[in-house]
């Protein structure tokens, strides 16, 4: 196993800039990720020589755009490896994916049918179907974690033949755990239940295939894998897709419309309501002909190696406490960890003074919270870009926080 | 960003002293505030007589800025009118909003001018104002 070659970081601009007089060490990744030039190339390459409404005009330029918008739908169905790009529907990001799924998906549930979570989804994978649950008399069920962020077999026991729906994370934005999805989606199938994989945090750093996992439907946001913010995606069985109701209505979605009736376009039209965004897209892939660059197994290795070195330097720190497993075959490139006595938002304005991004808070992920028994962690996240000098920064940084607090060590 | 203006002695100080964190017996108001995107978590306890504070304590969790905040103001406003309390509240706001012309007006703050240098990090604005648009919500009921 090898680190990438710390020389792409000449590839992200932001990374150059100084933050309070020091180098960014940017260790928000689980949040958002930096840009690639690329990136940042195609959109304004976008604008500069191809911008036109898809799908409508007659003209040059609009038959451009609509052959940039396909394809990015290409590529992302390759990266994924789905069947169709009629598959591959382009959202606002993971959170829409998710509340488009939990509204055109009502119609499969009836009266005491059963929809199963697991307790470390992030809110935006709880709420949809919360909302659901209550609308429609579902009972909400979860998975519930042990001390190590594991999923213990007995927890499975929980998928029944009531069970219809299994939405999970295939990594947690908290504890890291990589939660084993395809055996998941095995047995979510043998009871008949449709399984949807949140893989917000796991498609940016690892290969991710929706025929190995068999999932029914997959989500992700392209701002987390080097992509621009403001795009997303859905993927869907196409049967299940067809069957579906569309979420938003209006333009370029339909077939007819009368004064008081309409029928709707096939998939994936009928669930792309309005002007997509464009620029999203083409900016999507753009990012995913980076990563297929670099290779995603080398960036798999790149954060292994990263997160064992942090580990492995943490835990020599006798004043912090690191949430999630130990193992590092189930634990992704995010460590969650708290400092005695001090509040993570303390912590996190202190290591900003080092030039350290880092997270504090909830991370939107509330009932976890909860269940840990904690108000709120630290949160430091990798990402390719990243290197061990980065790490040994952070460790320098993170001995001096308790003596800013007014602590002896 | 200098963190010697942020985490002051004085602050830090009020960060880890109980004096002020304890619960009250038979408070005549509680009220709750909270950051939610942060979780800093207060309840704020008050004894009221006659239009004046003659006890106040509070209880929960948050960054030190926070915790310090709310101590700092309980020392300030104990033994005020409740009018005058609220002065200090939209004084205190004003400060952090860098709103306010003449800088005598903010001796009547005393200890919480502390908190005058946190405007220079928006992020850590609404943990300094917690306490005070907590106090403001339990005196206008």
């Amino acid at each position: 196993m090898n680190l990438i070659d710390p020389k792409i970081i000449n590839d992200f601009p932001i990374l150059e800039r100084k933050i309070n007089g020091n180098r960014l060490v940017y260790l928000d990744n689980a949040a958002t990720t930096q840009k690639p030039r690329n990136v940042i190339d195609a959109i304004s390459d976008y604008y500069n020589n191809h911008n036109a409404n898809p799908h409508r005009g007659a003209y040059t330029l609009s038959v451009e755009a609509t052959s940039l918008y396909d394809s990015a739908k290409e590529t992302v169905k390759k990266f994924i490896n789905a069947n169709s790009k009629d598959e591959i529907i382009f959202t606002k990001n993971c959170t829409e994916s998710l509340n488009l799924l939990a509204f055109s998906l009502s119609g499969f549930f009836e009266e005491g049918d059963e929809i199963l979570l697991c307790v470390s989804e992030h809110h935006s994978n709880i709420l949809p179907w919360m909302r659901l649950s209550k609308d429609k008399n579902l009972k909400l069920n979860y998975l519930y974690v042990n001390d190590e962020g594991i999923i213990p077999e007995k927890e499975y026991e929980k998928i029944n033949n009531k069970t219809k729906l299994v939405s999970i994370a295939q990594m947690s934005n908290v504890l890291g755990t990589i939660f084993p999805v395809k055996k998941i989606s095995q047995i979510a199938h043998e009871k008949g239940a449709i399984v949807v994989i949140d893989a917000a945090q796991s498609i940016p750093h690892k290969k991710v295939d929706v025929k190995d996992i068999d999932a029914d439907f997959m989500v992700f946001s392209a701002h987390k894998m080097l992509g621009p913010m403001g795009i997303g995606v859905l993927y869907g069985k196409k049967h299940l897709l067809d069957d579906m109701p569309p979420f938003l209505l209006g333009g370029d979605m339909i077939e007819y419309v009368y004064e008081d009736h309409a029928t709707y376009a096939e998939i994936p039209f009928k669930l792309e309501a309005g002007t997509q965004n464009v620029e999203g897209a083409f900016g999507l892939e753009a990012a995913i002909h980076y990563l297929e660059k670099i290779g995603l197994q080398n960036i798999e290795n790149h954060e292994k190696i990263l997160t064992e070195y942090a580990m492995q330097e943490m835990l020599k720190i006798p004043y912090i406490n690191i949430y999630g497993p130990m193992d590092l075959e189930k634990h992704g490139g995010i460590i969650s960890f708290n400092v005695k006595d001090v509040h993570p938002h303390d912590v996190s304005t202190v290591l900003d003074s080092y030039g350290i991004s880092s997270r504090a808070g909830h991370h939107c992920c509330q009932p976890l919270m909860r269940y840990m028994g904690i108000n709120a962690s630290v949160r430091i996240s990798f990402y390719l870009y990243n290197s061990l000098e980065d790490i040994d920064v952070f460790i320098e940084s993170i001995k001096n926080v308790r003596k800013w607090l007014g602590y002896g060590s | 960003m200098d963190l010697s203006q942020i985490y002051t002695q004085l602050i830090m100080e009020h960060n880890k002293n109980t004096q002020n964190k304890r619960a009250l017996d038979d408070p005549t108001i509680v009220e709750h505030g909270h950051n939610p995107s942060c979780g800093d978590d207060i309840t704020l306890n008050l004894i009221e007589k006659n239009g004046v504070i003659v006890d106040a304590s509070f209880t929960g969790s948050g960054c030190a800025i926070s915790q310090a905040s709310t101590s700092i103001m309980i020392d300030l406003i104990k033994g005020k009118s409740t009018e005058d309390a609220l002065e200090l509240a939209e004084l205190f706001i004003k400060m952090i909003k860098k709103e306010i012309e003449d800088d005598n007006e903010l001796e009547k703050l005393e200890d919480a001018v502390a908190f005058e240098n946190i405007s220079n990090m928006p992020a850590r604005v609404k943990c300094a104002v917690l306490p005070w648009h907590t106090l403001e919500e339990a005196l206008k009921k």
